[in-house]
């Protein structure tokens, strides 16, 4: 029994992973190293995928794997005399008080973190809806292509692709619904 | 009482039907309504409870993709992932 479907993995998942990268490694181009390895390693190891979790979780479970090691490697390079000083002890009270507070305009990694989420979010109920809805919903939506482009692209009228765009959207609004706005 | 439900009825049966007022509001999400279009589905929205609803949820929906910044990978990228994958695929015994 065949469960996984690699030629499928790039349409189906490289955004998905490519989002849950880049904010874990901010470079494009280790992101797409990472991908890469990612889907060769699935590839290698296909006998042991059980079908227990999704194809998605089982890919994203090996690039945790690979990002890790992507740290592992970049930190071996480093300069291991590496000191680390800690001024949250009790007798520096009040000697660095300014490095203890925290900064208020420094709030970018949260947000970030919080973006992914909500982009893996959006990605997961984009993968519920049926294939051909949910590649033109994104191509319309995500990457913002011309209705005229999208319409050449897959042989339909405007008015084909704007009944798919609405049924997408209701699907997408009820998903999200559920899963993000709870 | 009566008689101006029945007025407003008309009226919404005269300027859209809800269908071509969700198509304007699909639209307006993508900047792809006309001014007249808008006009008209201001008036809708307007009378129309159901449709106020649905215009609601969809200019959330729009403004929540926006805010996540989805990232996606270029079609050439995608097709270097695809074809690095086809040959190792081809590669294996």
């Amino acid at each position: 029994m065949e469960l996984l479907n690699p030629d499928q993995w790039v349409e189906n998942y490289a955004d998905y992973l490519y989002n849950y990268t880049i904010v874990r490694v901010n470079d494009h181009i280790v992101a797409q190293d990472l991908i890469s390895e990612t889907f060769l390693a699935g590839l290698k190891s296909k006998k042991n995928f059980k079908g227990e979790a999704s194809e998605r979780t089982w890919l994203i479970s090996i690039l945790k794997r690979k990002i890790i090691d992507y740290y592992r490697k970049i930190n071996s390079k480093k300069g291991k005399a590496e000191v680390h000083i800690s001024y949250r002890n009790e007798d520096a009270e009040g000697d660095w008080l300014e490095e203890n507070a925290a900064d208020p305009f420094d709030k970018t990694a949260e947000d970030k973190m919080e973006n992914e989420e909500l982009g893996l979010a959006i990605l997961e109920c984009l993968d519920k809806l049926p294939k051909k809805q949910a590649t033109i919903f994104k191509k319309k939506t995500i990457e913002n292509f011309d209705t005229e482009a999208i319409c050449k692209e897959y042989n339909i009228t405007p008015s084909n692709l704007w009944v798919i765009i609405h049924r997408a959207r209701k699907s997408m609004v009820e998903c999200l619904e559920k899963n993000w706005f709870n | 009482m009566f008689g101006k439900k029945l007025v407003q009825l008309a009226a919404m049966k005269f300027f859209m039907k809800c269908d071509d007022a969700a198509h304007i509001c699909d639209k307006t999400q993508y900047k792809e309504a006309g001014l007249f279009d808008k006009l008209m589905l201001k008036i809708h929205l307007l009378m129309c409870k159901l449709c106020r609803g649905y215009a609601k949820r969809n200019a959330k929906l729009t403004e929540t993709i926006k805010s996540a910044n989805i990232k996606t990978l270029h079609p050439e990228e995608k097709q270097r992932l695809k074809t690095r994958l086809q040959q190792e695929e081809n590669n294996r015994p």
